[in-house]
């Protein structure tokens, strides 16, 4: 099967095999820990742990995108902040 | 307890998944693969990194559709929203217009979005259209095809025309659920036509509003058919919306480096509101 028409290039195959590895991730996770660890964190929302990744997630493309629109590149300050973001979400969100 | 576990109810979600892939997920990817390369076809890609993100987020022709979209939901909500719940205040709660009421409603809905674009270009032509023609007998010099005030007004309009019912049906069926009991505590109570829609119909309103609102944003933020087929999205760029920009873009322009990053930034902004809205319906529900 021809797949030239969705031009990968091993940056954006690293990336959605990030993802990937992260969702596998939170399946073992829950696999262990059923229930989602659900609680009613400081935004006042009532997240389960795949609320808190969707919420990293989101949020980190969006620091990546205002990194870039005000700071420019490279990207690496716009990623640690984002991985701090995350860490924070998944500690008091 | 042991709690015992059948996860072959999972097989049953297969279809869909594979549904979602071939719609959604593989599209979506070939998207961000395109946003970090450029191509003159043949399936020649070259590598150009962020190149394309960095120049979207720049450009003032991006910012200028981005702030037309926004002016254009934003403008829509305040129309549509009051005047649905209105409309459906003023509708029978029972008896046989009931049922004409919901019909009339519902007509505009059943309409293909072309064909409503079409349908309101032939009325706004300033000649020979029943609104254009009526206006400039009226001294009002309109003409939606050269002036932009007035190429706004009539997409507006449009859009209330067409989708205003959906507010009024889901506020139709939000003050259909309320009990009767609450209006006869409000009459002996002594309660205003105000105090009752204010601390009644309002509150018992709010998950079909939320509702509403999230469905207009969507569709109104991702509206395409219509202003284009009314406007093209002029007289000069007055009208492109960011739909509109984006197919400009990546078909009018075959840019499609610059298209797949637009479309990325889009799908997150369009992803972000659905979040917020989501969130909100469900701490409505919780509460």
């Amino acid at each position: 099967m021809d797949i030239a028409w969705m031009a990968w290039t091993w940056q954006t195959a690293a990336f959605f095999a990030f993802i990937a590895v992260l969702l596998a991730g939170m399946t073992l996770w829950e696999l262990v820990s059923p229930g989602g660890a659900p609680r009613h964190g400081v935004l006042g929302l009532d997240t389960t742990r795949g609320d808190r990744l969707f919420i990293s997630l989101l949020g980190s493309a969006f620091i990546h995108l205002g990194w870039l629109a005000l700071i420019d590149t490279p990207l690496w300050g716009a990623s640690i902040v984002s991985v701090l973001f995350a860490l924070a979400v998944f500690r008091w969100v | 307890m042991t709690r015992t576990w059948n996860n072959r109810a999972w097989f049953m979600v297969f279809p869909v998944l594979a549904l979602v892939a071939f719609n959604a997920i593989i599209p979506l990817m070939t998207v961000v693969n395109y946003s970090v390369q450029e191509t003159f076809g043949n399936n020649l890609f070259f590598f150009e990194g962020v190149k394309w993100y960095e120049e979207v987020l720049a450009s003032s022709r991006f910012h200028a559709a981005l702030w037309r979209q926004f002016l254009f939901t934003g403008t829509i909500l305040l129309i549509e929203i009051p005047l649905g719940v209105a409309i459906a205040l003023a509708m029978p709660r029972s008896g046989p217009w009931v049922s004409v009421c919901l019909v009339l409603m519902a007509l505009p809905l059943l309409i293909p979005w072309n064909v409503v674009g079409a349908m309101w270009n032939i009325m706004a032509l300033p000649d020979i259209g029943l609104l254009g023609h009526t206006l400039r007998q009226l001294g009002i010099d309109y003409n939606f095809t050269r002036q932009p005030g007035d190429a706004w007004f009539t997409i507006v309009l449009m859009d209330v025309w067409h989708w205003t019912s959906l507010v009024v049906l889901l506020a139709y069926a939000g003050l259909r659920s309320i009990p009767d009991a609450y209006y006869q505590a409000a009459r002996i109570d002594g309660a205003s036509h105000w105090s009752v829609f204010r601390y009644i119909q309002l509150p018992k309103m709010r998950r079909v509003l939320t509702i509403a609102v999230l469905l207009r944003f969507m569709d109104s933020f991702m509206i395409y058919t219509e202003p284009f087929v009314l406007t093209g999205g002029g007289p000069g760029n007055a009208t492109t919306f960011l739909s509109i920009d984006l197919v400009k873009a990546a078909l009018g322009e075959f840019n499609l480096g610059i298209a797949a990053a637009m479309s990325i930034i889009y799908f997150l902004m369009t992803l972000l509101v659905c979040w917020i809205f989501y969130t909100l319906m469900m701490r409505g529900q919780d509460q």
